[in-house]
């Protein structure tokens, strides 16, 4: 029995309720319910957490670094995208 | 004997059985998990023997013969299924006592118990988990889990005598406990140990001071850098 053997699995934790899950890091374990247990463990003994997810890493499809330019690229001249025109009204922290 | 002394000893010398497998567990997750139940049961060790006097010199300068732990705990780690049969039969009976404990709420053991109670159902957890997987995985796994529970099996029968002074209620704990543990045991396609709950000469002895062999050297380790440098602090 070795790590090797065992599928990856990608953690996700919300820190807090109304946040969204953040990718916190990886893990191996032989299957979804130890690899919730085991992300309990390595990501949130210091009370980070409120719930976590766990995929395993195959399910994810990843854009390829190959992929930049025709990805990224065309967004960065286009200002007008972005919402910088509008005031946030005082006191909202997580928009 | 006092009852901290008597649950405060269980969790030092399980903790330090579980801290023995830093740096050697099967892989790297698993061995933060069992150093993560080892801090939870080091906690409840430093409040319960701080009850009883200072946790250092209570820890560190004792002899042998004036803990008070259940010969269960003491036990070495073996391998991962003996590690995780000693977690299944000790975790399943210390939340159940800490849960009568906490509920008690004129005892002294109430706070500690209400606050641990919750730890320890994640260990019984942990536990459940493993046995689940070692008896129901390969015919390998299944035999030395299976070897695990029927060697440790002897030691089960001392953790429900009655200890002086706590407010529980032993037969239902021993009732609760067995349900449980033949609960996970038959759900791993494992059988439940049918032998005697005692050795010959044992019975309720950890409990007075009397102690297995490999205790001994388990304390010699643990003891030795407080002996060595008194007071010493990093």
């Amino acid at each position: 029995m070795t790590g090797t053997d065992w599928p990856l699995w990608e953690v996700f934790v919300r820190s807090r309720r109304g946040l969204s899950h953040t990718h916190a890091g990886s893990l191996h374990a032989p299957d979804a319910e130890m690899a919730l247990r085991n992300a309990r463990d390595l990501y949130t003994r210091r009370g980070e957490g409120v719930s976590i997810w766990v995929v395993p890493s195959t399910a994810i499809t990843a854009s390829s670094p190959d992929e930049k330019d025709p990805f990224f690229e065309p967004s960065a001249d286009k200002p007008y995208r972005h919402p910088t025109f509008y005031d946030i009204p005082e006191g909202v922290q997580h928009l | 004997m006092t009852a901290a002394l008597a649950l405060g000893d269980d969790a030092l010398v399980l903790s330090h059985r579980l801290g023995e497998w830093a740096g050697h567990a099967p892989v790297l997750e698993e061995e933060v998990a069992l150093a993560n139940i080892a801090l939870d049961l080091l906690g409840q060790a430093r409040v319960l023997l701080s009850l009883e006097g200072d946790e250092d010199e209570l820890a560190y300068l004792r002899e042998e013969r004036a803990f008070r732990n259940v010969q269960l705990v003491e036990q070495p780690n073996g391998d991962f299924a003996h590690t995780i049969a000693r977690q299944l039969y000790f975790s399943s009976y210390q939340e159940l006592l800490y849960g009568q404990l906490a509920s008690e709420g004129r005892s002294a053991f109430a706070p500690v118990a209400a606050k641990a109670v919750k730890e320890v159902a994640y260990h019984r957890d942990h536990a459940e988990h493993w046995t689940l997987r070692l008896g129901d995985g390969t015919p390998e796994s299944n035999e030395r889990m299976q070897r695990a529970l029927d060697s440790l099996w002897r030691y089960t029968g001392e953790l429900f005598e009655p200890v002086e002074a706590l407010p529980v209620d032993w037969t239902a704990l021993r009732d609760g406990w067995l349900t449980t543990v033949t609960d996970v045991v038959a759900r791993a396609t494992l059988t439940l140990p049918g032998g005697p709950q005692v050795g010959a000469w044992t019975a309720g002895a950890g409990r007075q001071g009397i102690h297995t062999e490999p205790f001994g050297r388990m304390l010699a380790e643990m003891q030795h850098l407080h002996r060595s440098h008194p007071g010493a602090t990093w």
